[in-house]
């Protein structure tokens, strides 16, 4: 099947993108847990590639990350993972996150065909600016079918929303808020839904997804009227943490 | 020597900031020749340097260690400075530049603790709020600095993720300044996102641009032959070399920390154990494996323990414009000594590390060889006294 992320985004229903940091809690946690995610009926599942200088991360995924490099992940362990997943779901759009020095080391070309081999669809690089995808990688993002999704926060203006979704492959990722620290609140703010109305007006040609501070059930409804769909990370990693994963997720469908 | 209009020095720089930190990166992008171009700073910039700082800073011909390498000793004596070594001069200027952009509290990361102070002093001067970001580790091994900081009114905040050290400082403060856009990030070396590492290098430039006039004052020499400098992330290495890259007759020599030595695993050579990579929003060399992960650097001194390197010297090191030297823990605590007993002057672990090169050079009897002497030792002198109590 071609295309995962635009078959997900065609459904008539609020949709949910979970978060997991592979490696975490054990090194073999990631394809089990997906498992259980696609027998719940998660819509999307995006893998974070845990990094030693995690920059645009707060302190409960720096953890995970630390906790799964301790284990002794790596990228090539993760893509296995990965092909594992999709024996499990030929449908569910596979999403890597990671920073732009992991793609760097391993080489982009060598990292988009392996993305392609274990079946991943799409990628989220944080500090890969759009400027530097656009003039040096989309191309051979293009040539290879790997999407690619901008992060979008509430400091950006309309101008560079516009430019950021020309560029977007896959979907948009609006960062519901500044603050890196994970869920404050269950609900969001009228700040907050003043910004995602903002973004709904500028009728863009991506779907796009809210992240950031998600963690109920009112949240995910709300983010699936302003945009296409609700991300959950922090407060997934929260639950694995308790091992009270299954319920957390019952609650959220 | 200038980068290109995106950051780049040949293929090291850049900006690698995450969509959060864009609008901030850029505003200071667009702002900061501008305003460092502009003649009222200018004018009040030069008044601090000179009657707060205390520059010019001397530079002394070190009669004793010419004596003993045969050659010709000066030290440029940034030690000399206001808050102790050369960093007072970039905080001064950004805090400066930060008012004129109408920002009203300062964060900064910090190593050993001297751009902490550096920044915290220039807080205090201008009334502004101010967090320091500093590892744990170096909270425990700089304590003198960290009092210092607190007593200025700064806020100092462990960073607790990591080696606990200056990289993870800087992801700290990095982190902070994405959830409050609204504060100033004041970086202490030439690294990070394009703008700073060519900010940080104009306000150190100031360093070389004084060497230069120094010579041919009171000295007549037009040129040095040697320029050496101490390199973690860069600053004070970029302020020495600045005014000599285009002279090609002046050799630029970078000593790196080699820790207990560069192939122990317990060392912070950046530029012979590092690879092309990302660090704190630019593209230069970095300590890292092969998937890409950073690796823990080691030095005994807190300011030069850095896993990256600035991209302009990158660029120095790797074009051979630059000759990149190293020295151990024990050869930087030796020349420590030896400067201390023989001209009178307890230098930081830092600037030890560049005296320790006068070692490592055969200098002709005419050479006119300027080291610059970045900080002084008081930060250290634990660590001297645990060295030396045993009769070494």
């Amino acid at each position: 099947m071609e295309n995962r992320i635009e078959q997900v985004f065609k459904q008539d229903k609020d949709l949910l993108n979970i978060f997991i940091t592979a490696g975490y809690p054990k090194i073999d946690s990631l394809s089990k847990i997906s498992q259980a995610l696609i027998n719940q009926g998660v819509d999307v599942i995006e893998i974070g590639m845990p990094y030693s200088d995690p920059l645009a991360d707060g302190e409960v995924i720096q953890e995970a990350s630390s906790v799964a490099l301790n284990n002794g992940i790596t990228i090539s362990n993760i893509f296995d993972q990965a092909a594992e997943i999709r024996t499990m779901s030929n449908s569910i759009p596979l999403i890597l996150m990671g920073y732009f020095n992991q793609l760097l080391q391993i080489g982009v070309e060598n990292f988009l065909i392996k993305c392609k081999r274990s079946g991943v669809d799409g990628l989220i690089i944080p500090d890969l600016p759009v400027e530097v995808y656009l003039s040096e990688y989309e191309e051979i993002f293009k040539s290879f079918g790997i999407k690619m999704s901008f992060l979008i926060t509430p400091q950006t203006s309309d101008e560079r929303i516009k430019l950021l979704d020309k560029a977007c492959s896959s979907f948009i990722y609006i960062v519901s808020d500044n603050s890196l620290t994970g869920a404050s609140s269950d609900r969001f703010n009228k700040k907050q839904i003043a910004y995602f109305k903002r973004i709904q007006g500028l009728n863009l040609r991506s779907p796009s997804m809210i992240g950031f501070g998600i963690s109920s059930k009112i949240m995910v409804k709300e983010a699936n009227i302003y945009a296409n769909g609700a991300i959950i990370g922090s407060a997934f990693i929260k639950a694995l943490e308790k091992n009270e994963q299954m319920s957390f997720i019952d609650k959220l469908i | 020597m200038k980068p290109t209009i995106d950051g780049f020095y040949g293929n090291f720089g850049g900006a690698f900031v995450p969509e959060m930190l864009h609008k901030n990166v850029e505003e200071l992008k667009n702002n900061y020749i501008t305003i460092l171009s502009d003649s009222e700073f200018k004018k009040e910039l030069a008044g601090l340097l000179k009657n707060y700082v205390g520059r010019p800073t001397p530079l002394y011909k070190a009669e004793n260690l010419s004596r003993i390498y045969k050659t010709n000793v000066f030290l440029k004596r940034e030690d000399l400075n206001h808050t102790g070594a050369h960093k007072i001069n970039n905080a001064l200027g950004q805090i400066l530049l930060a008012k004129k952009m109408g920002k009203t509290s300062i964060i900064a990361e910090t190593g050993a603790g001297q751009h902490g102070v550096a920044t915290a002093t220039a807080c205090a001067l201008f009334g502004l709020p101010c967090k320091v970001f500093m590892g744990e580790l170096d909270i425990e091994r700089q304590a003198p600095n960290v009092a210092r900081m607190k007593m200025l009114g700064a806020e100092v905040i462990p960073a607790l993720s990591g080696s606990k050290t200056l990289k993870d400082a800087t992801n700290e403060a990095i982190r902070y300044w994405i959830a409050n856009p609204e504060a100033y990030y004041l970086i202490g070396s030439v690294v990070g996102p394009h703008p700073y590492p060519d900010l940080v290098a104009r306000l150190q430039a100031v360093i070389s641009k004084e060497i230069k006039q120094q010579l041919l004052t009171e000295n007549s020499i037009e040129n040095p032959d040697y320029v050496i400098a101490c390199v973690g992330g860069g600053s004070n290495a970029a302020g020495a070399f600045y005014h000599f890259i285009d002279n090609e007759d002046v050799k630029l020599v970078a000593v790196e920390a080699a820790g207990e030595g560069v192939n122990t695993g317990k060392s912070a050579a950046t530029f012979q154990l590092g690879s092309l990579g990302v660090i704190h929003g630019n593209q230069t060399l970095v300590m890292q494996n092969s998937e890409g992960q950073i690796i823990e650097p080691y030095s005994i001194s807190a300011g030069l323990d850095y896993p990256g390197i600035g991209p302009m010297l990158a660029e120095l090191l790797t074009s051979k414009r630059c000759i990149g030297l190293d020295a151990t823990d024990l050869e930087a605590l030796e020349a420590a000594k030896l400067l201390t007993q023989q001209e009178g002057i307890i230098p930081a672990l830092e600037s030890a590390h560049a005296i320790a090169a006068l070692e490592k050079i055969k200098f002709k009897p005419t050479d006119v060889v300027v080291v610059n002497l970045s900080g002084r030792g008081d930060k250290d002198m634990d660590t001297y006294m645990n060295y030396f109590k045993n009769g070494k």
